[in-house]
């Protein structure tokens, strides 16, 4: 006897949630931050952008119909769709097409079909594509530009844009340095980060997103609104990005007023780099993230702990991918050992001890 | 009164107002009545009636026997047509024994035992004896041998007597109907089983998406000081037991014992009017409300239904179908079972026939678990439905027990919010099924074990004492055939008990 040959039984209701209405819900969330990068970073970004989702979405269909799965049945589920989204705005916004192409071959053939496609994956393929492009092409991957909004002027037009990404030409005036990475290399030049500090944007471009960075996470407050709407549509809970932030303030507030010349303030690490974008829609991610509201704490924490050493102490200005890449192969883990207590149980699963109340 | 969180949960649709404002209406009574000795958990009655009998209404057609168990009654007056198999009303359309009975169309009642006269000066053995006669069992689905449980007073010190009236399945307003329609009824029951109880307090918890009901009971249990009604927040599954006494009470009830181990035993609103008719009349359990509802019923509504009546002719009643139904149901949505057939008779657990459209059902064809977690989340037992699944999937079995699926109650929850459609509510009662015959096969093995031991020890011995005896004979006489008949005989008992 198997599963498979009995009839089914209840419920005889189920809600109108749906996969797909999942990964579209969250694609909407991104949308603000988007279209305000795409504005901000002009033409190269659109076309990369472009390039990197429909990379995503072919070598999707091309997997699928390698393991003889419905092609686009599976398609519609938007997943790839989201993942080549996410992925695109981790990359730097004038960075050449085939970034986005084997960003994407990483992001979804290895990440995420080689473990058996959507749902089995350990690890969030967004950011296995981003890293390994980090890893394996570093100056390509932080050739920052500063914004050149769309029409703006000195904004490469349309050709000039198809030239940048698809023909190497970026000009060498235009590059600029993200702010965590500006502050690093001074700290390694021996000028404390107080001082530093007087050089990267205020506070309010910071927020709004008017700086250096990739291609959709410099915009604190649009990608901030975009979370909010997922907490309020039930998609995310506040545990995670709450967790991440929380973690990640708390490590660099501490440092900063034991040595404020060696540490950045907690404020700026929060503004900075793909804080939001990673704490509200990548650690988040379902897959690789831990079940239970406990472990999504831990696991939050985790991530936030972990962003603030890596940019503090490792090579790597920025530490959200590698933060939540470690985070993710601990998920399993943390699953195991945050399991909710089950009802007259306690926390070892033996049945509570009776305890007659006097009413 | 302060009321305690329940963990988890779900606001499904609820779709009551199909049939929560229509009066509960009384079914003719069908040419023919289906009854089965089973309707309840535990062993099915024992038939004391045969083919061509004349029977009265309320006249028991079949005893209870064994420990756990109720007996039947003649719903009408009539002709016993004859004892055979039916189809019965379970997923599985196996046939059943049934007593079937042909209505005279008198509908004349039986000499029914005589109402005691001051239940409060009774005892509650007197009390209990009349339940257990009237065949009364759990009205709200579980369909429990309600003696028995009355019988709890007996063995453990009791607080309270709660009576369940949260409703908490879609679709359904047969105890809403009941308790705004016979409130003194279900006062006077609870009253008389408390009694029998011996608990001091009634709890009367409904949920607060009937407020007439609440309205009503509320004034009708103001004369009597120990009876509270409570108004219980509307989160299915809210009118499970363990819920509804941890919401009341705030009292968790440990894995594998009973609320009543806490002091509280719970009752359905409809079996306490079962208890008040019985007590106060005589009347034995022969009819019960029924909530006819579902997209494809053409004319929803609250039925009181003979026991035995085919659901097919209840549901010729309200209209027949107005559309091609996708899923009949025995009970709620989230919890009731699928019909086989329509030919299966109304029993006294039938809290409701839905029949559903496929639209309702609103299921979908399974895609990918992505790990959301929702399940968790909703889970009202604190499992991990997620990781249950993916165990029962490989077949490890082991794993899922460990995790807890036998304190799965199937509430559905998980399936409902599953935004990939996993079956989980049937995943988990494949294992639980496969886990019990597991269980039930190694009691079986080691009861053998045990057997086949003390048959050994048994048989040594035996040998021991001929040797002995023949030892201390043997100077006299030899000849004295050794004798195996005592030993046959133990194998004989042996193969009488395993």
């Amino acid at each position: 006897m198997s599963i498979a040959t009995i009839k089914k039984s209840g419920p005889f209701a189920h809600g109108y949630t749906s996969v797909q209405k999942t990964m579209f819900t969250v694609l909407l969330a991104l949308l603000p931050a988007t279209l305000f990068n795409l504005y901000l970073f002009g033409w190269p970004a659109i076309l990369l952008f472009t390039v990197t989702v429909g990379a995503c979405v072919a070598i999707e269909a091309a997997c699928l119909a390698l393991s003889d799965r419905p092609v686009i049945a599976a398609l519609g589920d938007c997943s790839a769709l989201l993942t080549g989204w996410l992925l695109a705005m981790s990359l730097p916004p004038w960075a050449p097409w085939w970034i986005g192409v084997l960003a994407a071959v990483f992001a979804i053939a290895l990440a995420k079909h080689s473990f058996g496609g959507l749902g089995q994956n350990v690890f969030n393929p967004a950011m296995v594509g981003r890293t390994v492009m980090l890893v394996s092409f570093p100056v390509v991957m932080t050739a920052w530009v500063m914004p050149h909004p769309l029409f703006s002027a000195g904004a490469p037009g349309f050709l000039e844009a198809f030239a940048i990404t698809f023909g190497g030409n970026v000009p060498d005036t235009i590059s600029a340095a993200s702010a965590l990475g500006y502050v690093k290399t001074e700290l390694s030049r021996g000028i404390p980060v107080s001082q530093s500090m007087a050089q990267v944007p205020g506070l309010m471009d910071m927020m709004l997103g008017y700086r250096a960075g990739s291609m959709g996470e410099t915009s604190a407050i649009l990608i901030l609104a975009g979370g909010l709407f997922l907490m309020f549509k039930r998609i995310i809970s506040w545990h995670i990005p709450l967790s991440v932030m929380g973690g990640l303030f708390l490590m660099a507030a501490i440092f900063h007023a034991v040595d404020p010349a060696r540490f950045a303030s907690g404020t700026f690490h929060l503004v900075s780099g793909a804080t939001f974008l990673g704490a509200f829609f990548i650690a988040t991610d379902y897959v690789t993230s831990p079940v239970s509201k406990r472990g999504q704490l831990i696991f939050g924490l985790g991530c936030g702990v972990l962003i603030w050493l890596i940019r503090t102490f490792a090579g790597y200005p920025e530490g959200v991918a590698f933060a939540i890449l470690l985070m993710n192969g601990l998920a399993p883990i943390i699953d195991q050992y945050t399991r909710p207590r089950a009802f007259g149980r306690n926390s070892k699963g033996e049945p509570l001890p009776l305890i007659k109340e006097k009413p | 009164m302060k009321l305690f969180p329940i963990r988890g949960g779900i606001h499904p649709d609820y779709r009551k107002e199909q049939t929560s404002e229509k009066a509960i209406v009384v079914m003719p009574m069908p040419a023919t009545l289906y009854i089965p000795l089973q309707q309840h958990i535990g062993a099915p009655a024992e038939v004391l009636v045969a083919e061509g009998d004349l029977v009265k209404k309320g006249q028991m057609i079949a005893r209870n026997q064994g420990s756990v168990s109720a007996s039947q009654h003649a719903p009408t007056s009539g002709r016993i047509k004859t004892v055979t198999e039916v189809t019965a009303p379970h997923p599985s359309g196996l046939p059943q024994t049934t007593i079937i009975l042909e209505s005279d169309g008198k509908d004349e009642w039986a000499e029914l035992p005589e109402p005691i006269a001051d239940p409060f000066a009774a005892d509650a053995h007197t009390i209990n004896d009349r339940v257990a006669q009237s065949g009364i069992v759990g009205m709200g689905g579980a369909a429990f041998p309600s003696a028995i449980k009355l019988n709890l007073g007996e063995q453990k010190k009791l607080d309270i007597l709660l009576l369940n009236g949260a409703e908490c399945e879609p679709y359904l307003t047969c105890d809403d109907r009941v308790m705004r329609e016979y409130a003194d009824e279900i006062i006077d029951g609870a009253r008389i089983m408390a009694h029998a109880l011996g608990t001091p307090r009634v709890v009367i918890g409904i949920e607060q998406n009937k407020p007439q009901a609440v309205e009503i009971m509320t004034k009708a249990a103001s004369a009597f000081a120990e009876i509270e009604v409570i108004a219980v927040p509307v989160q299915y599954p809210m009118g499970s037991e363990r819920h509804l006494v941890q919401a009341i009470t705030g009292r968790e009830t440990p894995a594998r014992k009973l609320t009543a181990d806490l002091g509280i035993v719970v009752h359905n609103v409809s079996t306490t009017r079962a208890v008040h008719h019985a007590v106060r009349f005589g009347r034995p359990l022969v009819a019960r409300v029924v909530t006819v509802s579902g997209g494809a019923i053409r004319e929803p509504n609250n039925v009181l239904t003979p026991i035995g009546a085919r659901i097919a002719d209840l549901v010729e009643f309200c209209g027949g179908f107005s559309a091609r139904p996708e899923s009949v149901v025995n009970g709620g949505p989230m919890m009731g079972q699928p019909l086989a057939s329509l030919e299966a008779p109304v029993v006294k657990g039938t809290s409701g026939i839905l029949a559903l459209t496929a639209e309702e059902i609103n299921d979908r064809p399974t895609s990918a678990c992505i790990r959301c977690g929702s399940c968790v989340t909703v889970c009202p037992c604190g499992l991990s439905p997620v990781e249950m699944a993916a165990f029962i999937r490989k077949d490890n079995l082991e794993g899922a027990a460990k995790l807890g699926v036998m304190d799965c109650f199937s509430c559905g929850s998980c399936s409902y919010v599953c935004p990939s459609h996993i079956p989980l509510v049937h995943y988990f009662n494949y294992a639980k099924g496969v886990l019990n015959d597991l269980e039930r096969e190694s009691r079986k093995n080691e009861r053998i074990k045990t057997l086949a031991e003390v048959r050994t020890i048994r048989i040594e011995k035996a040998t021991e004492a001929k040797r002995a005896a023949l030892a201390t004979r043997k100077p006299a006489s030899d000849t004295t055939p050794p004798s195996t008949g005592g030993e046959a005989k133990a194998v004989t008992e042996e193969k009488a008990s395993a």
